[in-house]
């Protein structure tokens, strides 16, 4: 039976894709972006233990050298996770598909269908397809959020693919080289995924967090505008591709980026983000969200 | 309040003062009939008749048949039935003036939507909408007392479309709003209504068909602050018990329900007997009064109303002589401590014949009571207390089995976080998700608006700060709202964020 290691579960998500949903944030990415903000998501745990000591209800403890977690005593403080030297987490939980899925049933009549995030929930591709398949089963909708690093034309993930009804792709700025230094990654499949998703009408969203003065957003904003825009003329489907622009917040925000190379950076002016919004439905987009 | 404070108080308007002084001119004389135990408990606080007054010379409530009264006008006022949308909001102006009720102010003023909507036409629409706008203000501005409340729907209709686009625009808390959704309802005006919910904390959501059952698909009205009651009928009376402050009185547990709680509920059921006997027998309203004469409300549709508050205080405080620590609201042997007590009290009441009512079918109804602005340290009807809510899923399920011994009212209220306003399906999700758990009304607002939703009643949080500062306000519910906020905590409700 496969497991996979979930850093939190949202019963209730509104952000996330149509209507109500679950919102499951898989632990573990493969990128490192400076303005990740929930870097406690990046990496899986090596019970080094520095966080134990942290914990001021004794929620932690080490038990066969391994990082414990007792939910019921946790009082959600993120000491823990502050401190830890890695960004992860002690509080993951570890699932199977059967677990997950009970999780699911019990608020299955409040939802309209399941998001997978992280993390990077990709990673985890052959638990979430059969955890789709069944979620399928209860009549719920499954969506995908992804950064898109993964070449999702490869058979590998056809079946991956089949199951899932979307997917959400982040498009975190277009120059790749800018792109490498803030996430670590190029940005080559990130932009193959978007035409290949979009041609199979099973993009639901593109997402772009903008970053006065750091990113060059009007250069990202105007390039995957017009890339939605040439998918939208092509596919002719009533339900149009979203293009979400995300303000820049610091919070959640490492620290030392905050004191490092994000030094100074505050969220953009309402203006700002009017004006690429402006930009994106010139050159195509229908539907354009700002949060 | 003595005569004179009336006369010289500060706070309140002319209309406030003159209603005041009528109430004091009723409760000068004493006419009912009480036991020696009504008499304590009304003493105690633990038995309460929300100062309905000493002598009741009127229903609490009253739900005129509008349709009737649209399509045949009405002979005592000179009214003939209207032929455009400005004779037929001006013809409803005119008749709610003479709806009474217990605030002396018309607590249900119809359907609206579907009263007003032959008059509406693709042509005409932009005149509907001033017309409809400048009703609801007229009603805001004279009906100066928010347990007024409109209903609409489960259609979508022009009228009712028109109506919540002006309510948005207007962001006034009179009338009170109600959407009676079902399988009929399209989801534009669903949707609609949620968006309209989170600028101006109405309407509220009610299971249409669930009403439909309790009334035996009789035609039934929302009305004051969610009470379910017959058209052409309503409430002689609402009398409550204050559950915290009764269960000091007992032992233990099974003290409480085997001796304490049964023998308030019997006193209770003829207590308010008593104040229906005075109201038919010495009052004159069913001899004189023209709605009756006319036919707009028939006697026998009216019924009582046994109220209930401070469920989760009284069942925290039987938990602690038991020696046990669950609380009501997040410990399944507590919540179902509170179901037993809700279904005892079900029990007493239909068994219970009122020997007033004509019909032996007629039975009062359980309402579980919002609580009032003086009810420090006791919770609305069976809602957790505020700030101990779970997460709404939690919420839910918790409160959702209650909802059906309540025909006659009960509702929680979710507040939502502005993000919402960007996915307006996903409260309908969240609605849909409840009343298939058996919930029967949801009411919602959002967390920024200046309309806030009290306990059921809304009112303006400006005008509450301008009550702080010792200014006069429109509104007596703007009273009532600010003894709520400072004794009941009641903007402090936990917010729904992603």
């Amino acid at each position: 039976m496969r497991r996979a290691k979930i850093n939190k579960i949202i019963k209730f998500s509104n952000v996330d894709g149509p209507g109500n949903r679950m919102s499951i944030f898989f632990q573990g990415c493969n990128y490192n972006c400076l303005y990740c903000h929930n870097p406690e998501t990046i990496n899986m745990c090596n019970s080094c233990g520095t966080c134990v000591g942290s914990c001021p209800v004794g929620a932690l403890s080490i038990v066969d050298s391994k990082v414990c977690w007792d939910k019921k005593l946790c009082v959600e403080c993120d000491r823990c996770t502050n401190i830890c030297l890695i960004d992860s987490s002690p509080k993951t939980m570890d699932y199977s598909v059967e677990e997950l899925l009970k999780e699911i049933k019990k608020v299955s009549g409040f939802i309209r269908g399941i998001t997978v995030s992280g993390g990077e929930a990709t990673l985890n591709y052959e638990f979430i397809t059969e955890l789709f398949k069944e979620v399928k089963k209860l009549g719920l909708t499954t969506f995908v959020d992804t950064n898109g690093s993964l070449d999702l034309r490869e058979d590998i993930y056809s079946e991956f693919i089949k199951v899932t009804d979307n997917f959400m792709v982040d498009m975190k700025v277009w120059s790749e080289k800018k792109h490498k230094d803030l996430t670590g990654v190029d940005n080559l499949s990130v932009k193959k995924n978007i035409e290949f998703l979009g041609e199979l009408g099973k993009l639901y969203e593109v997402r772009t967090v903008v970053v006065p003065e750091f990113l060059d957003n009007l250069e990202t904003v105007t390039e995957v505008s017009k890339l939605i825009g040439s998918i939208n003329s092509k596919n002719q489907l009533d339900e149009r591709i979203i293009y979400k622009l995300i303000k820049y917040r610091q919070i959640g925000v490492k620290k030392e980026n905050l004191e490092g190379k994000l030094l100074d950076l505050t969220s953009p002016a309402d203006e700002i983000m009017e004006k690429l919004s402006k930009v994106a439905k010139e050159n195509g987009v229908q539907k354009v969200i700002i949060i | 309040m003595s005569i004179l404070d009336i006369i010289k108080d500060t706070n309140i308007t002319f209309e406030q003062r003159v209603l005041g002084l009528a109430r004091a001119a009723e409760n000068s004389i004493d006419v009912l009939e009480m036991t020696d135990y009504v008499k304590e408990y009304r003493e105690a606080g633990i038995i309460c008749d929300l100062f309905e007054g000493n002598a009741p010379y009127r229903p609490r409530y009253i739900l005129p048949d509008y349709d009737k009264f649209i399509k045949g006008g009405c002979e005592f006022l000179n009214i003939t039935p209207p032929t455009d949308i400005w004779e037929a909001t001006n013809n409803l102006l005119m008749f709610y003036k003479h709806v009474p009720s217990i605030t002396t102010m018309p607590v249900y003023i119809g359907n609206i939507d579907y009263l007003l909507e032959k008059f509406v036409t693709d042509e005409n629409e932009d005149e509907c909408y001033r017309a409809i706008k400048l009703f609801l203000k007229h009603i805001d501005t004279t009906i100066t007392d928010s347990f007024c409340h409109a209903n609409i729907g489960p259609r979508e209709t022009k009228a009712g479309m028109l109506i919540l686009k002006a309510m948005r625009e207007l962001e006034l808390p009179t009338p009170n709003l109600t959407l009676k959704y079902s399988e009929e309802t399209t989801n534009k005006l669903a949707i609609e209504s949620i968006n309209t919910a989170l600028v101006t904390a109405k309407p509220s959501f009610a299971k249409d068909s669930m009403y439909r059952e309790d009334f035996g698909g009789n035609e039934y009205g929302i009305v004051s602050c969610y009470n379910g009651l017959e058209v052409s009928g309503g409430a002689h009376t609402l009398v409550r018990v204050r559950l915290g402050r009764l269960a000091k009185k007992a032992t233990n547990k099974s003290d409480f329900m085997e001796n304490v709680l049964p023998k308030v509920a019997h006193e209770m059921l003829g207590y308010i007997d008593e104040r229906i006997r005075f109201i038919l027998e010495e009052s004159v309203f069913f001899q004189v009064n023209f709605l009756v004469a006319e036919g707009f409300i028939k006697k026998e549709k009216f019924t009582g109303l046994f109220g209930m508050v401070g469920l989760a205080e009284c069942v925290n405080h039987l938990m602690e002589l038991e020696g046990k620590n669950g609380r009501f609201g997040s410990d399944d042997l507590a919540n179902e401590l509170g179901e037993n007590i809700v279904k005892t009290l079900t029990k007493i009441i239909k068994d219970h014949k009122c020997k007033y009512f004509e019909s032996e079918e007629k039975k009062h109804l359980l309402h579980s009571q919002v609580g009032i602005e003086t009810d420090a340290g006791e919770s609305p009807g069976c809602r957790i207390p505020i700030g101990e809510e779970p997460e709404i899923f939690e919420h839910i399920v918790q409160a959702s089995p209650f909802h059906k011994y309540f025909a006659s009212g009960i509702g929680d209220i979710y507040s939502f976080d502005e993000t919402y306003k960007k996915n307006p399906q996903a409260i309908l999700d969240i609605i849909n998700g409840g009343f298939n758990m058996g919930l029967r009304f949801f009411s919602m607002y959002g967390s920024d608006c200046d309309v806030v939703r009290v306990t059921g009643y809304l009112v303006k949080k400006s005008e509450m700060e301008k009550l702080d500062q010792g200014k006069v306000v429109l509104r007596d519910t703007t009273i009532l709202g600010k003894g709520a906020r400072d004794n009941g905590r009641v903007l402090d409700r936990k917010l729904r964020k992603k």
